[in-house]
């Protein structure tokens, strides 16, 4: 599969601070890629190099086989950008901006059905200062697709929005994915990421920190899945010495660590032939946020900069 | 540049603009009501007393300064002296936009103890109907009074001894009023597009909606020129309602030709290209309204927009030579008023070669971004 975005040895220097430290990412054409990280850890400023507004220190950048910074007119025709916190001009309906975006772009696109398309048509004669959050975020959506692009780089684009909006634009991306277009999404939203997107890198400190699908990730950075139930304290010990797991006590609850699914029917006949009481059993995976939390305080911890995946 | 993309672009402003009732009424109302205030101040004082300047020929002569003693008594007029001479007074007068003034003969007293007839010389600006008429009415009154008392046996056989006659003044006299319509109209050229574009241009780059339009194929110039478009129209707009104004409801008398035309397109031009430059210079939208009000207030002030040039000291004279609203404003009035087309054309052509410069270097200073 081709790649749509191309980055090797990504550097950018401000000063004395270099906000990306010499990243490589690839994304595939027609997949879905978020760009996780905390905030100030080099997302928005790799994005914007991906996009053209800013110039790399050094190492390659190609987007759609472009260099975005020498042919940034080209490759805005074919690129849509949604960004952070997205404003517009404050008496311009919403249909009016899209009419307006297909004029310079010479686009045919209809305003009224991109407007349906992110749930926006109801407020189509609204001007923009009216309009909440989340549909302004909604309207900068549909002017990044104005020009029917085939990359999408939306820089959070669901920070701060109701549940509603939120869910409404994620439907935008899967159907973006649907259509074969490659869209670069930049959040910190775990959950967002996980639900959406093929591949996902996490960036801490200007430095890729993990990458690979969001199973890869979790299976390559977290813990084993774990089997819990309410019991006395005495229960950890007793299942460590019968069967070699590693089983902990803590809050009224006793927690160990699974292998794979046959040690969980294992431990539980040992529950049951203890004679103990227990009850409220229940098995927990790591989430990628669970990943993430553990990466990024690992690594400002320094104790990941030895092993951190490219 | 592309002319779709530009059409598109002024959709916006028109709207922007149309949807903002403040930018309507500074642009619109605004000047509508500095016409109609200054018109109505100025129209108010033009019944007080005229200075009537005079040259006295008749050198020190007890009667002609009693002659002229007379006239400044009288509640219509106020006698001051010309510093030229007769032959020169009418052309002084027109020169220094006097309406009227006066000139006592040479032999004037002689005359008068023997009975010679004497015409005294009354300038007069005939489209300046009041005053004329006000000051012609002093002096044939005092005349009256002098033929009166003038010596003679027996009374009614003697002539009169002191007559007028009119001339007109060295070129035509414009009232305050006829000043003022080209004044405001450069004043609406100037605030209009200065203030809106400085105020743009800073807040727009830091709402980031000039990062989101360099994503699109919109080059910089297309954007100027859209906004340049618009406030050429508006500026038509307002400069009609204005002159209409002027003309019907305060009398003004100003030529409307198509001399004027110039002043209206490249007038805007440099303004909002000179606060595109204020406002992409600045770095934060506080910084760019000062860089803005420094630049603008002189302009407002010095540059012949509520009163004439020519009435300034020297040295204030020389800081308007140096402001382009000045050669905005001169080149009006040379078209509306003194038919100077030649003078109008050399101040058109520093403003095209001013507004090309600083058009030029709007483009290059205004940046979508920071990087």
């Amino acid at each position: 599969m081709a790649e749509a975005v191309e980055v090797s040895d990504l550097v950018k220097v401000y000063g004395e601070l270099r906000a990306v430290d010499g990243i490589d990412v690839r994304v595939a054409t027609g997949t879905v890629f978020a760009f996780l990280g905390p905030n100030g850890a080099g997302k928005t400023t790799t994005v914007e190099i991906l996009e053209g507004l800013r110039r790399a220190t050094s190492g390659t950048v190609r987007v759609l086989g472009l260099d975005p910074w020498r042919d940034g007119e080209r490759l805005h025709r074919r690129i849509g950008v949604i960004p952070q916190d997205f404003r517009f001009f404050e008496k311009i309906t919403a249909r009016e901006a899209i009419e307006y975006y297909r004029e310079l772009f010479g686009s045919r696109v209809d305003a009224g059905e991109l407007l349906a398309r992110v749930e926006l048509l109801d407020k189509a004669d609204a001007r923009f200062d009216t309009l909440s959050g989340g549909q302004k975020q909604k309207l900068g959506l549909a002017l990044a697709l104005t020009n029917e692009p085939e990359v999408c780089f939306l820089d959070e684009p669901t920070t701060g929005l109701d549940p509603h909006a939120r869910r409404a634009i994620w439907s935008v991306v899967r159907s973006l994915r649907a259509e074969g277009r490659t869209v670069f999404l930049t959040t910190h939203y775990l959950e967002e990421a996980e639900l959406l997107a093929d591949r996902v890198a996490v960036i801490n400190r200007g430095r890729i920190i993990a990458a690979g699908t969001p199973r890869e990730i979790i299976d390559a950075h977290g813990r084993p899945t774990r089997l819990k139930v309410r019991a006395d304290a005495s229960l950890a010990p007793l299942l460590k010495e019968r069967l070699g797991l590693d089983a902990r006590a803590a809050n009224g609850q006793v927690e160990v660590d699974l292998r794979d699914h046959k040690d969980a029917l294992r431990v539980l006949e040992a529950i049951e032939g203890s004679g103990l009481p227990w009850d409220a059993l229940a098995t927990e995976t790591d989430t990628l946020e669970d990943v993430f939390v553990r990466l990024v305080g690992r690594m400002d911890e320094g104790t990941l900069s030895s092993e951190a995946p490219s | 540049m592309n002319g779709r993309r530009i059409l598109a672009d002024f959709r916006v402003v028109y709207r922007s603009y149309t949807r903002n009732p403040i930018a309507l009424f500074f642009s619109l109302v605004f000047p509508v009501i500095l016409v109609g205030m200054f018109g109505v101040i100025f129209s108010a004082t033009s019944s007080t007393t005229l200075t009537v300047y005079a040259v006295n020929d008749d050198h020190g002569s007890a009667t002609s300064r009693a002659f002229l003693s007379a006239l400044n008594n009288t509640s219509v007029v106020k006698i001051s002296l010309a510093p030229v001479s007769s032959g020169d007074l009418a052309a002084w007068l027109g020169a220094h936009d006097h309406p009227v003034g006066l000139v006592i003969p040479r032999g004037f007293a002689a005359n008068y103890s023997n009975g010679t007839t004497t015409n005294l010389t009354v300038y007069i600006d005939p489209q300046d109907e009041a005053s004329s008429g006000a000051v012609l009415g002093a002096v044939q009154g005092v005349v009256d009074r002098f033929n009166l008392l003038a010596v003679c046996s027996p009374p009614a056989s003697c002539a009169p001894v002191v007559g007028i006659r009119t001339a007109n003044v060295g070129s035509p006299v414009f009232r305050y009023i006829d000043y003022l319509i080209p004044g405001l109209v450069g004043f609406s050229i100037l605030t209009s597009p200065m203030f809106s574009l400085v105020d743009i241009s800073s807040n727009y780059r830091k709402e980031g909606i000039f990062r989101e339009l360099s994503l699109t194929p919109l080059s910089r110039a297309e954007w100027l020129t859209a906004r340049v478009v618009w406030y050429v129209l508006l500026t038509f707009v307002s400069a009609g309602i204005m002159i209409g104004l002027g003309i019907y409801a305060f009398g003004a008398h100003v030529t409307l030709s198509a001399g004027l035309l110039p002043f209206l397109v490249v007038g805007p031009f440099f303004f909002v290209s000179l606060g595109m430059l204020c406002g992409s210079v600045a770095p934060t939208p506080e910084s760019a309204a000062v860089i803005g009000n420094i630049v603008t207030f002189p302009m407002m002030f010095l540059s012949g927009t509520f009163f004439p040039v020519a009435s300034f000291p020297p040295a204030l004279r020389a800081v308007a030579d140096v402001l382009p609203l000045y050669y905005v404003i001169d080149g009006m009035n040379q078209v509306m008023l003194f038919a100077n087309m030649a003078r109008a054309a050399t101040d058109l052509l520093i403003l095209v070669i001013a507004s090309v410069i600083v058009f030029l270097l709007a483009v290059r200073t205004f940046r979508w971004r920071d990087e």
